[in-house]
């Protein structure tokens, strides 16, 4: 008896040992990756609210609030409103007519979607310029009509929306392809119009993901920095975003004033980052809710 | 007939692959198209001649050897990372856990700022490193440094899904037929994430090839030493040399399509496998 327990005891430690690692190793590889994290994603985030504040709250709070900034801000937020929705729209389309029908060509539409991805920034600005700049193709016909896409607000507006262009479609795609067709067909069979089924049917039930691609669309949409700074012409106060005034303010060596607007966008990541958590966490529980159901 | 009925139960087919197909070729197949299009302006010869001037080229260099150094520091470091949050328990491994994706969340201008003031000479890192003669801000390290930075989520997020899904037995198996713990890993483990690290990879050189916000405040932009070719193309921009600008954006796109294609055979390939077993 006594015996039996001592080799069942002997089996377990062998066991254990052998799909775990040492301590030692596991606290050495902790420590390497939290080194690792430390360097890389800690140490800037303290130093952007540290080089903020080096010249006191009264430098930081006048360099948020000063006129240019404030346009900045403006302009940003518009760039961000008007891209968020479009895409939105755009990718709600797209999940739709690839996950609900049967086409040729369905991988390769899939492939071009995420094209905008593999396109340096700096590229997407240049190609607006190419189309719509003086030397481009609508160059002179925009003149002639007193219009400016090109160092104007439309202009980053296009490459906004330019780069942010997949984001919403990639995270939509998946999930609508996993849910299937059999909800909306008995909402159909049942007499739903198509919108009332789009609207009751499968946006609720695609919901969390939607809301995941329009956080990471709007994050990136205001963080733009090379597209928007191509096309933007940095004219103060007019075609500055808030990235585009760091920019500025970092060149003009005014450093306290260029981290305090930084410590704005970074505020808006780390906001970013929890949204993204809690909805990636009610996910998860919705997930788990309809498993729970299915089995009992 | 009837199976034709069947797959077109569900309206909108029309409207959504219609409005689809416009928006995308609206904001991205032509504007896309008119890089090509407007280098056609340069003859065979005239390109060429652009895109391989000693200055471009030495762009191209610093582009590729940082972006794949920087994808392989991510590469063993986003394995170590992701290993230890689906393995280990720590005090704020939640809190970490979301930080990773903070390059996604971060606007690279801030990104680029932050670096230079830590390891700028007088910064909270340069003024260690740069007694010992390392020098990273205003070099190619510096370059380096801000790509690996903008890559860090990549293989984390790939491999971080696989580690979890993976099922114990066959580590339990391998370790039960004598495997110590190293062989396991190295013959049950690393076969199995593989596919998913070498996505992880491809995304972040991918990701860092194009980069241009982070890079040019760390960089210094000295002509042959420290310039990448997004800042080039920019360059180009600002002296209204139009035609040399859209020629070295094609030899960007192009190499860009081919990492994609890439990347999209990988996945296929990992999926292919995985459906499979």
């Amino acid at each position: 008896m006594h015996n039996t327990q001592f080799q069942q005891y002997q089996g377990k430690v062998a066991f254990k040992r052998a799909t775990s690692e040492p301590a030692w190793v596991r606290w050495g590889l902790i420590g390497l990756a939290l080194a690792f994290l430390g360097l890389f994603l800690l140490i800037p985030l303290a130093a952007v609210f540290s080089e903020a504040l080096r010249k006191g709250w009264g430098v930081y709070l006048a360099a948020i609030t000063e006129a240019d900034a404030l346009s900045a801000m403006k302009l940003t937020l518009i760039a961000s409103l008007i891209s968020v929705p479009l895409n939105l729209v755009f990718g709600v389309a797209a999940a739709w007519a690839i996950t609900k029908f049967d086409f040729k060509g369905k991988s390769f539409l899939i492939t071009l979607i995420d094209l905008p991805f593999a396109v340096s920034p700096v590229i997407a600005g240049l190609i607006f310029v190419l189309i719509f700049g003086l030397q481009g193709w609508f160059g002179e016909w925009l003149i002639d009509h007193d219009l400016k896409v090109v160092f104007a607000v439309p202009g980053i507006v296009l490459a906004t929306i330019f780069v942010t262009f997949p984001f919403v479609a990639r995270e939509l795609i998946p999930l609508m392809q996993a849910q299937g067709k059999e909800e909306e067909e008995a909402a159909l069979v049942l007499g739903a119009s198509g919108w009332k089924m789009l609207w009751h049917v499968t946006l609720p039930n695609v919901k969390w993901g939607l809301i995941y691609g329009v956080i990471l669309t709007n994050a990136r949409a205001m963080g733009e920095f090379g597209a928007v700074s191509v096309v933007s012409g940095h004219i103060r106060g007019l075609t500055n975003t808030m990235p585009l005034h760091v920019e500025i303010l970092y060149n003009e060596y005014n450093y306290a004033a260029a981290f305090a607007v930084a410590s704005l966008l970074t505020l808006l990541a780390l906001v970013t980052l929890v949204l993204k958590t809690y909805v990636e966490w009610q996910a998860s529980r919705d997930a788990a809710n309809i498993e729970k159901e299915v089995t009992a | 007939m009837a199976s034709q009925k069947k797959k077109h139960l569900l309206p909108g087919f029309g409207l959504s692959l219609g409005y689809t197909l416009v928006y995308l070729s609206l904001i991205v197949l032509i504007p896309l198209a008119a890089v090509f299009l407007r280098t056609t302006e340069l003859s065979w010869h005239e390109f060429c001649a652009v895109v391989t001037t000693p200055r471009v080229v030495a762009t191209y260099k610093l582009t590729f050897g940082a972006s794949l150094l920087a994808a392989v520091i991510n590469l063993v470091f986003g394995l170590l990372t992701a290993w230890v949050l689906v393995r280990y328990q720590f005090f704020g491994k939640k809190v970490l856990d979301a930080l990773v994706d903070l390059p996604f969340a971060l606007p690279t201008a801030v990104a680029g700022i932050a670096l230079t003031a830590i390891y700028a000479p007088n910064g909270w890192l340069g003024q260690w490193l740069e007694p010992h003669g390392i020098k990273v801000a205003f070099t190619p390290l510096g370059v380096v440094v801000a790509l690996t930075f903008i890559g860090l989520p990549f293989v984390v997020r790939t491999v971080q899904p696989v580690l979890e899904d993976f099922s114990a037995e066959a580590e339990e198996a391998a370790a039960s037929l004598g495997a110590n713990r190293w062989q396991t890993f190295y013959k049950i483990i690393l076969p199995a994430i593989w596919p998913a690290l070498l996505t992880g990879f491809s995304l972040a050189f991918a990701r860092a090839v194009g980069e241009y916000g982070s890079v040019i405040f760390i960089a210094g932009n000295m002509p042959m030493i420290s310039e990448i070719t997004p800042l080039m193309i920019i360059t180009k921009l600002e002296q209204y040399d139009y035609a040399g600008a859209t020629a070295i954006a094609v030899v960007m796109l192009v190499i860009s399509f081919v990492l994609l294609l890439l990347i999209n055979l990988l996945q296929w390939w990992s999926n292919h496998r995985h459906g499979n077993k």
